[in-house]
């Protein structure tokens, strides 16, 4: 009797598990989003789920997380994501985490073209295109302007009578950053990586001797917003829209571009190469790049969008941050994000390391 | 008698199984793949010891863990002060409901996550924190003062992550001890600290190595608490594990680095039993 009863739990149990995966296999309602924290509002999220059926679950994360999420899975888990545009080629030739793009596929005239076809060429792997854009920005400094007013440019993130008021992330942007603001083109440098290093050590140093300004090193855009807030750290590098935020309580504190150029990136739209659900990822791409949806997550988070018409939708006050924060001036000075060649991200990581462990 | 046997074959089968799966599915292989990645080069996957002689040869590695591992054992010996005189409190001075109310004051921090505590600390440490606040108002210092990002603060995190695991088995062991003997000690004109020295501490020797050795574990395993509340100069050895593998995508290095830790970690542990000369057998078996 107890050896039928075991049987039939046995039986029971791993037929269970079958019917649930036969039944996941006919219809498939969900897509699996992983992206940046801010880049789907819940009400698009809604908004999408009525229009279309599918259901959308999010996963916040960053560049590196993406990558290193979807290489332990050999691009599977996700059927779409969402990372910056520069970090897509290196990625697909190591580990072909994405699959190519099929741009008919897409409305593609809602997005704007150069925007599109600049992407396009930089995440072309083997004749085939792998990202769409979708929200750019830059990063430059956030500056409270009464308290220090002589910052202008990267560099000055390291002045000594700022002692304890500044904050950076100790990530790459700020190695390249610092890089331009003193007299360096990290990116032709990106093809000689003794020339590289060479670099790097310089930065090494800098950064080092500049540790007593810093407040600390931040790692999410929380804690950031938070200390220039409550006025603790009075000038960081950070994105525009964490400055544009801060400017609507506090006048003081605002966005600036570096004279030395801000750091501009584009984040864009991937399809892992194990992706379940192909129709339901390019119905949100197109869905997200509507003009009016699009305009409404850029007044909600004040990113820029690639979305053409988008700006006709655009909110008074936002579109003042643009002319205020970005104009044409500064947009002409603007450095680019390059493709990152493979190896470049060791040699800076080690870097990195050293000038977080040094006294 | 047969059948019998039969019959617990299928129960002991049936239960034992998910036990062996999910041991060996998730905790077992995963380990051979890591260290298979660790002795093999990134990107070839040539056979190498490259990615462990890098951390003999880079100062910043090995330095990184002396760090690690000095603090982790100074955090080990400070829990184990203040959980000596907080135990001997809760199992000898206090009775019945007290001790309770006692256990569960220490025990209530811990239902909400480390991530929550951490910024609990942050919230009442940062220079526009509730700690300057008062301090400020109450006339004690000028202007705020940063009590985050330093060594110290970053200990004091550490030491109250971990209390718990000190002073659950201190009072274990406590419990144990006749009460008697303490007063026959006074009795005999015994000073309180030779009745700590002679009699409490060696009777309390096991659960003290046990705690000992959980606490430098999640000490030396911890991630959240040094990088959030140490700051910038925190580089603790976990967070070069994370960078080696989500930063840098060194999934080799990161490997090894790990299994680093493993092996001196152990290393650590066997050291301090022996010096102290105390049996791991015994240890885990109180």
């Amino acid at each position: 009797m107890k050896k039928v009863v075991l049987v039939l739990m046995v039986l029971v149990v791993v037929g269970g598990m079958l019917f649930a995966q036969a039944a996941a296999e006919t219809k498939n309602p969900v897509l699996r989003v992983i992206t940046w924290s801010g880049y789907a509002p819940q009400e698009l999220l809604d908004k999408f789920t009525a229009e279309t059926g599918y259901k959308v679950e999010v996963t916040l994360s960053n560049n590196e997380e993406m990558i290193s999420k979807l290489r332990a899975t050999r691009g599977g888990g996700f059927d779409l994501a969402q990372p910056s545009q520069d970090r897509i080629s290196s990625v697909v030739e190591q580990y072909g985490i994405y699959q190519p793009i099929d741009y008919t596929r897409l409305n593609t005239d809602q997005i704007d073209p150069s925007l599109l076809e600049a992407v396009k060429k930089n995440t072309l792997v083997n004749g085939k295109s792998y990202a769409v854009p979708h929200v750019y920005g830059t990063e430059g400094l956030v500056v409270n302007k009464a308290k220090a007013p002589d910052i202008k440019d990267f560099k000055d993130l390291l002045d000594p009578k700022y002692a304890g008021r500044v904050s950076y992330r100790l990530k790459r942007p700020t190695l390249i950053g610092m890089g331009f603001s003193l007299g360096y083109d990290p990116f032709a440098l990106y093809a000689d990586p003794a020339a590289y290093q060479k670099f790097l050590n310089e930065m090494e140093k800098v950064l080092i001797a500049g540790k007593p300004s810093v407040k600390t090193y931040w790692d999410n855009g929380d804690q950031l917003l938070q200390s220039l807030r409550s006025e603790e750290v009075w000038a960081a590098s950070a994105w525009e829209q964490a400055g544009w935020k801060l400017h609507a309580e506090n006048p003081n504190i605002d966005y600036i571009a570096p004279t030395s150029g801000a750091l501009a990136w584009v984040d864009t739209f991937t399809i892992p190469s194990k992706s379940e659900n192909l129709d339901a990822a390019y119905a949100y791409i197109n869905f997200m790049l509507r003009a009016e949806n699009a305009a409404f997550f850029t007044n909600r988070e004040t990113y820029g969008t690639a979305s053409k018409d988008a700006v006709n939708y655009l909110d008074e006050e936002i579109k003042a941050n643009f002319t205020r924060g970005l104009p044409p001036e500064v947009l002409a000075n603007i450095n680019w994000y390059p493709t990152v060649p493979a190896g470049i991200e060791e040699m800076e990581g080690k870097t990195l390391d050293k000038i977080k462990a040094a006294r | 008698m047969m059948k019998n046997r039969q019959h617990i074959k299928w129960g002991f089968l049936f239960f034992f199984l998910p036990v062996v799966l999910w041991l060996f599915l998730l905790i077992v292989l995963p380990h051979l793949e890591l260290l298979r990645l660790s002795f093999t080069k990134a990107n070839t996957g040539k056979l190498t010891l490259d990615n462990y002689l890098a951390f003999f040869r880079e100062p910043i590695y090995w330095l990184t863990f002396v760090r690690t591992a000095g603090y982790s054992i100074l955090v080990t010996f400070l829990v184990m002060v203040i959980s000596l005189p907080v135990s001997f409190y809760i199992s000898k001075m206090v009775r019945g409901r007290m001790t309770g109310a006692l256990m569960i004051l220490i025990l209530v921090p811990f239902w909400v996550s480390e991530l929550i505590r951490v910024y609990g600390w942050m919230i009442l440490l940062r220079e526009s924190g509730i700690l300057n606040h008062f301090l400020v108002t109450l006339g004690f210092f000028k202007e705020p003062v940063e009590m985050l990002y330093n060594d110290i603060t970053m200990i004091m995190g550490l030491v109250y992550t971990s209390m718990l695991f000190m002073v659950v088995p201190v009072i274990g062991v406590m419990d144990d001890l006749d009460n008697s003997i303490i007063e026959a000690a006074y009795d005999l004109g015994a000073s309180k600290i030779a009745i700590w020295r002679t009699i409490i501490i060696p009777h309390c020797a096991s659960g003290l190595v046990n705690g000992g050795i959980i606490v430098f574990m999640l000490v030396l395993g911890s991630y959240l608490t040094p990088n959030l509340m140490g700051g910038k100069n925190s580089l603790w050895f976990t967070e070069q594990i994370y960078n080696q593998i989500i930063l840098y995508f060194n999934w080799n290095q990161g490997a090894a680095f790990g299994f680093l830790l493993l092996a001196l970690s152990s290393l650590i542990i066997w050291v301090l039993l022996k010096l102290t000369k105390q049996n791991l057998k015994e240890v885990v078996k109180k």
